[in-house]
């Protein structure tokens, strides 16, 4: 049944796996309903999924540098668009969206505008022309366009920041989900992650990580929106997408109806709720009144926009493709797949919000006498393990909205059980957080080992390494990254490395208009790029140690705060490499001749296919 | 004009407006989200509306559409590369 090659056969081969994945899911609904019990299911599906993702990393082994680096460039359009929906969307963006979304409401959509319209920007300023220069890592560019080692390293610094920030998050999260599915330790999880991790990638590079991340692509998203259809056509909308106007503004009369209280920060702590639970106070889709508001609305979106366009294990992604052109089309393929789920984020926040506050429906608790909630299982099993709180404030033993606390990600982890779903949804979504966070961490991992071991080993250190020592060197590294990034996280001290948010920020203050500028200003110099990358990096990282809640915690200028350092960095950055590029000599034609090579769509690639 | 310069003022023209209406929705009507929140979509409130749907679905149709136009454009200039499948 296979005629041809591999990827002649990727539709095929993807087909009949995801065909695998919905028989297996039937057969765990099966096994449930003839008295397995939750525990086992857990395991079970944590288990069978991440074993298939190391059988693909296995079979994707490879001794060449170009598969290693780039995937051989053959990778399909749609296919990699699906890896890089994977790899873009994070345990964050599965777990902890639509719980962002339920608490936050409309200004926390912030993020959903910016974490899409990013790729508009991706796929009109950059892509085409980074995979028109052929380069294997970010750095590659910057180097070379800029030439000498110095763009490079300071490129690789702002890389290696950006990433790190973003992977011990992602390995915490698998950590947190295999302890939680596979009931061992959380420390002893981190470490079962981090394995997981390293077998997929440490083989094949980012051949291995493509194909294994398209293989997660297909498990969150149906992880993710199995749960969704089913829960909406419970409460009689089968496609909640489009039918929830009205749950929507029945949200919003409830709110009035109950009030939304601010607690004060000292009752919260005299009461002892846990650390990171919230409550509601945000409006769900009302607009907050005033400029301020629509600035932070604002500068949140452009920050995750201009963050995600500079962020490197994205735009290596799109080295991959075959041709110039399947590289702007995989970028709008990605975009689509990305919507996907991040379309159903506020649906997901939308439902679950409904059934907890709408006293008509069986499942609410607002409003209820606060004994009887007690006694509800899934609130005495998310209390035990201090994901949910409950704090009576006024003492009148009536559950108030602002008595309500809860964690962001049990919104997405709880709903299922608070709709009444069989636990067989409950070890899917569990499955799907895995896959979300693994394949961001192997993204991540492979883009700070792929640059360490090109951009500082083999360009730098040792220009005359062959091929065999290369890739040694590249896995060695990948190992030694991910052992830090899960060292850190079984410390459990990635709190003090910050939010997600900072990747972004990173990001984008020190790469962004380097590589902008690098494709659409000729006159752009090696002075005025170190110049743009080392001054947006140093004056984002001082505003953020200026503004930081856990530096110097000081009064943010115009509500910029720690989420959105990157306005200043990067402004700063467009700044100085202006500046600085107009202050030093041209370029010499050879590189403006180059910038012009990259320009035109086809012909071969600006650096050789090895290099 | 040579051939490549009329290529690259269209690819610059192109990228130029993509960014416009990119702009527009991501900005401009975010701008304006309490007045434009008035307004209702499918009975939900619009603003809320654009930034959990809408405006997504905007940008992934503008991506596909920029993508398209640019490889009209490729082609006009003899730079479309060989036909491949996808």
């Amino acid at each position: 049944m296979f005629k041809g090659g591999f990827i002649q056969n990727l539709p095929k081969i993807y087909g009949l796996y995801t065909g695998g994945f919905l028989v297996f899911i039937l057969l765990m609904a099966a096994l449930e309903a003839g008295g397995m019990d939750a525990a086992t299911i857990g395991i079970l599906f944590v288990a069978f999924t991440v074993c298939i993702y190391a059988l693909i990393g296995y079979l994707s082994r490879t001794i060449q540098v170009d598969a290693y680096y780039v995937a051989g460039r053959q990778v399909p359009t749609v296919f990699n668009g699906m890896a890089t929906a994977a790899d873009w969307m994070s345990g964050a963006s599965f777990v902890a969206m639509a719980g962002g979304i339920y608490f936050g409401g409309y200004t926390y959509m912030a993020f959903l505008v910016g974490w899409t319209g990013g790729y508009v920007l991706v796929s009109t300023l950059l892509a085409p022309y980074l995979r028109k220069f052929g380069c294997y890592t970010v750095p590659d560019f910057i180097g070379t366009r800029y030439g000498g080692n110095l763009p490079r390293f300071c490129a690789t610094l702002v890389l290696v920041l950006a990433s790190f920030t973003y992977v011990t998050a992602q390995i915490n999260a698998t950590g947190t989900i295999a302890s939680r599915a596979l009931q061992i330790p959380f420390e002893l999880g981190v470490w079962v992650g981090l394995v997981s991790i390293l077998l997929c990638s440490m083989l094949g590079g980012m051949r291995a990580v493509t194909w294994t991340q398209v293989a997660q692509y297909i498990v969150l998203i149906v992880a993710y929106l199995i749960p969704v259809f089913w829960m909406g056509s419970k409460l009689g909308n089968p496609f909640p997408h489009f039918m929830l106007g009205d749950e929507v503004q029945r949200l919003a009369e409830l709110e009035s109806q109950y009030g939304l209280t601010k607690n004060t920060g000292a009752a919260i702590k005299e009461a002892g709720v846990p650390g990171g639970l919230k409550y509601i106070s945000n409006p769900h889709s009302a607009v907050p009144a005033g400029g301020m508001a629509v600035w932070k609305y604002l500068s949140l979106a452009i920050c995750m926009m201009v963050g995600t366009a500079s962020l490197p294990h994205i735009l290596m992604r799109y080295f991959t493709t075959p041709s110039v052109k399947s590289a702007r089309k995989s970028v709008a393929w990605s975009l689509f797949f990305i919507f996907l789920l991040y379309f159903s984020a506020p649906m997901l926040a939308t439902l679950s919000k409904l059934q907890l506050m709408d006293p008509n429906l069986p499942t609410a608790i607002i409003g209820k006498s606060i004994s009887e909630v007690q006694s509800i299982p899934w609130v005495q099993n998310w209390s035990a393990v201090k994901q949910v709180f409950i704090a009576d404030f006024n003492g009148d033993g009536i559950l108030q909205l602002n008595e309500w606390f809860m964690r962001g990600d049990v919104v997405v982890l709880a709903t299922p059980e608070v709709a009444g779903l069989p636990y067989v949804i409950s070890g899917l979504v569990a499955a799907g957080g895995m896959a979300a966070a693994m394949s961001t961490a192997d993204g991540l991992v492979l883009a700070i080992s792929n640059c360490l071991s090109h951009d500082i080993y083999y360009k730098i250190i040792d220009p005359k390494a062959d091929v065999r020592k290369r890739l040694i060197v590249a896995r060695i590294l990948l190992v030694v990254i991910g052992a830090a990034g899960a060292y850190i996280a079984s410390m459990r001290l990635t709190s003090i490395l910050g939010a997600v948010a900072w990747a972004f920020d990173f990001a984008m203050s020190g790469l962004f208009f380097p590589l902008v500028l690098g494709v659409w200003w000729k006159r752009a110099t090696k002075e005025g790029a170190v110049a743009g990358i080392l001054g947006g990096l140093a004056s984002g990282t001082a505003y953020l140690i200026y503004v930081g809640p856990k530096f110097m915690a000081q009064t943010p200028w115009l509500g910029i705060d720690h989420l959105r350092f990157g306005i200043i960095g990067a402004s700063v950055s467009l700044v100085a490499m202006v500046v600085v590029s107009l202050m030093t000599k041209e370029p010499s034609a050879a590189t403006q001749k180059m910038v012009d090579d990259v320009r035109v769509p086809s012909g071969r690639a600006i650096l050789g296919k090895q290099h | 004009m040579s051939n490549k310069d009329a290529h690259w003022q269209k690819t610059k023209n192109h990228m130029l407006v993509t960014l416009a209406i990119w702009f527009f929705f991501s900005i401009v009507i975010f701008m304006f989200g309490e007045s434009v929140n008035q307004g209702s979509f499918l009975g939900y409130p619009l603003a809320y509306y654009m930034s959990a749907q809408g405006s997504l679905a905007a940008f992934v149709i503008l991506i596909f559409w920029f993508a398209n136009k640019q490889e009209k454009i490729d082609d006009e200039h003899g730079y479309g590369g060989e036909k491949e499948d996808d």
